[in-house]
């Protein structure tokens, strides 16, 4: 299982940690008594913990290790796993595609208006999981102030609503090309950039909006914010509370479907392909003839697209925003839904959404763990499935003797 | 009068005060293997940068003359893409591919400047755009099966053996529909077998009408292939001519193997 240099290693490893952490862990310093409390106990908890994750990783390494070898080896095949099998096979997909469907559409029925909200709130974060999956997954442009161009579609239908009494079917695709208008704007002064440097300047410009939106009382009203927002409309009718609440419901269900269905065509075309290789090679892309301006800014203004029209849902139905709801720790949970999820797959940025926003509501008793259990996951994820839960597939292309082409 | 479709004139470039190459004179002529050699550092690969576009070169003239249709186009400053759409594709001396997309789709990618169809288009699944991805996928695995890929059209490219990695390159620079073809070090870490598979397969690419400039450093493979060899050493041109007249030429023995100490 493992031998005894491994468990030196973790030898190390635990009394390391348990010296790293003994300013903090051990001593406390009571001001008020004057007193100080060595809590000695704290630091053998400490160590054993350490002893135990590292050789549980060390164990797992080892293994990965060896069914590798036995794969190279031919001793045994490697199996695709089922989730890639499923999303593969039409056969499967469809019934499963179908199933979660009637699911989604009986959910108001089945559950109370409390569930029914949360999961509007989830499909939001959906929704601007692959609108973000666009910029990150896709073209792989590290985008940290996405939460700006949800800023920018919320406030477009608060003002537009504030002001001129607009409505929200009228705003929507106004914010959504607001957004893509500021996603080309971010788009120009980023287009030297990369990696790290990109993120930068993506986290300043969010902080920007945000700002702004913050301090410039004449128009945004500062932080005490828009409240007043009309509702959406249904021809007129006035909805009550619940009504409102199933209706933004299969408003959702419905946004998230289109979605699904745009990206799904986007990614698989030529624009997809071309954001796929700008991500994988830039010199090459460019060197294969693809317009690199283009392409980023494309990715950048339909990214931002998404994200607008959430901003606009977002307003809609909670009635009342400040700048207070597009802080930085929003761009970082939409950034997580996408590398959890698994960058470039739509099913993994689903799943992703739906853990990130259902579990901590529904484990709100743990609440004031969630940044911890946050971290947690995600360091645990990068270690052992940097791809994310669902890892992306391509398209399978089938071809019938020679020369003769054929999409599967 | 038979136009040459690459005419480089007095290319130079320079990073500061460091001139990696000066006053470079080259042409190939259509159907020609053009081969470029030279000591490691002579330029070589600064030479392929600054003619499609990743640099911008200091001086001198790149001026490309398509065989169909009379007019020249001078390329400098012009970027990677738009020399690419001009008819000129590349490869690269450490493999470039897509890594994490398919053997067909790095090809594919190549036909990204041959075809039109757009967001719109690609949402909307119009018939145009449904006829030009047909059209991309069956061209795509032409070319897959010319280089001897088509098995592996849905591997992915980070998969592959070496050798086929390299074989993928020149298909992806193929998708392009370029009329010069530019390779960088192609045989680079190949084995004698693969090396005499590339040697079959650039001579078939010039025979369908492709113009061929390439760097190599593999001399079996320069010598059988070439039409006429240029040798650079420090950023110049120190010899032209025919395998034969070059491989007897006082100047390229020099640059590869040291003066006499006697003479």
């Amino acid at each position: 299982m493992f031998s005894v240099e491994e468990l030196k290693r973790s030898l190390l490893v635990s009394f390391w940690f348990a010296f790293l952490t003994f300013p903090l862990i051990v001593i406390k310093v009571d001001p008020i008594e004057r007193t100080v409390a060595w809590r000695w106990d704290n630091m053998f908890y400490v160590a054993l913990g350490a002893f135990v994750v590292s050789l549980l990783i060390r164990v797992f390494n080892v293994q990965k290790q060896r069914r590798r070898e036995r794969i190279a080896s031919g001793a045994i095949v490697e199996r695709e796993p089922l989730i890639q099998v499923i999303l593969r096979e039409p056969r499967y997909l469809y019934p499963l595609t179908g199933a979660v469907l009637i699911f989604a559409l009986v959910f108001p029925a089945l559950f109370s208006t409390y569930q029914t909200n949360i999961m509007i709130t989830a499909l939001m974060y959906v929704m601007l999981g692959l609108g973000l999956n666009i910029v990150v997954g896709l073209a792989g442009l590290l985008d940290l102030g996405y939460v700006a161009f949800y800023a920018v579609g919320a406030y477009a239908y608060a003002l537009l609503n504030y002001h001129f009494d607009v409505g929200f079917w009228m705003a929507l695709p106004i914010g959504a090309l607001l957004a893509a208008l500021f996603g080309v704007l971010l788009g120009f002064p980023v287009l030297r950039l990369r990696g790290d440097y990109l993120a930068i300047v993506t986290l300043g410009f969010g902080e920007i909006i945000r700002l702004i939106l913050e301090n410039w009382n004449q128009f945004s009203q500062g932080p005490s914010g828009i409240s007043n927002i009309s509702r959406p409309g249904l021809f007129g009718i006035d909805l009550s509370l619940e009504g409102a609440i199933l209706y933004l419901y299969y408003l959702m269900i419905g946004m998230v479907i289109f979605t699904i269905f745009v990206v799904n065509r986007l990614q698989d075309s030529r624009i997809g392909r071309a954001w796929i290789a700008l991500r994988e090679d830039e010199i090459a892309c460019q060197a294969m003839g693809i317009d690199k301006t283009k392409t980023k800014l494309t990715a950048f203004a339909l990214g931002a697209t998404w994200a607008g029209m959430v901003g606009v849902i977002f307003a809609a139905k909670t009635t009342f925003i400040n700048p207070a709801s597009f802080t930085f720790l929003e761009s970082a949970i939409i950034l997580c839904i996408v590398v959890l999820g698994g960058m470039g797959s739509i099913f993994g940025v689903i799943v992703g959404a739906l853990i990130l926003i259902l579990l901590p509501e529904h484990l709100r008793a743990l609440s004031e763990y969630r940044m911890l259990a946050f971290g947690a996951v995600l360091v645990t994820m990068m270690i052992f499935r940097p791809q994310g839960i669902v890892a992306n597939v391509r398209r399978i292309y089938r071809f019938k003797g020679s020369g003769e082409g054929g999409g599967a | 009068m038979n136009r040459p479709v690459l005419q480089v004139t007095r290319l130079s470039m320079d990073f500061g005060g460091i001139h990696a190459m000066s006053e470079l004179d080259l042409e190939v002529h259509r159907g020609e293997i053009v081969a470029l050699i030279g000591p490691n550092g002579a330029g070589k690969t600064t030479f392929f940068n600054c003619v499609t576009g990743i640099y911008d070169p200091t001086g001198g003239d790149v001026v490309l003359n398509p065989p169909e249709g009379s007019h020249s186009i001078r390329l400098n400053g012009l970027k990677p893409n738009k020399v690419t759409e001009k008819g000129m594709a590349r490869t690269f001396q450490n493999i470039r591919l897509f890594q994490n997309m398919t053997v067909l789709e790095n090809v594919m990618i190549g036909r990204h400047c041959r075809t039109r169809s757009y967001i719109v288009g690609a949402i909307l699944n119009t018939r145009a755009t449904r006829r030009e991805e047909q059209e991309t996928v069956e061209k795509s695995y032409r070319i897959l099966e010319k280089v001897g890929l088509a098995d592996m059209v849905n591997e992915f490219a980070m998969n592959l053996p070496y050798g086929a990695q390299r074989r993928l390159e020149i298909a992806r620079a193929l998708a392009t529909e370029p009329f010069l073809l530019l390779l960088d070090e192609p045989a680079a870490g190949m084995n004698p077998n693969e090396t005499r598979e590339l040697n079959e397969l650039i001579n078939k690419i010039r025979d369908e009408g492709h113009s061929i400039l390439l760097i190599e450093h593999d001399m079996k493979l320069v010598m059988s292939l070439s039409d006429r060899i240029y040798v650079m050493d420090y950023g110049k041109r120190i010899s032209e001519g025919t395998p034969a007249q070059v491989s007897s030429d006082p100047a390229v023995i020099k640059a590869y193997l040291g003066e006499d100490i006697d003479a």
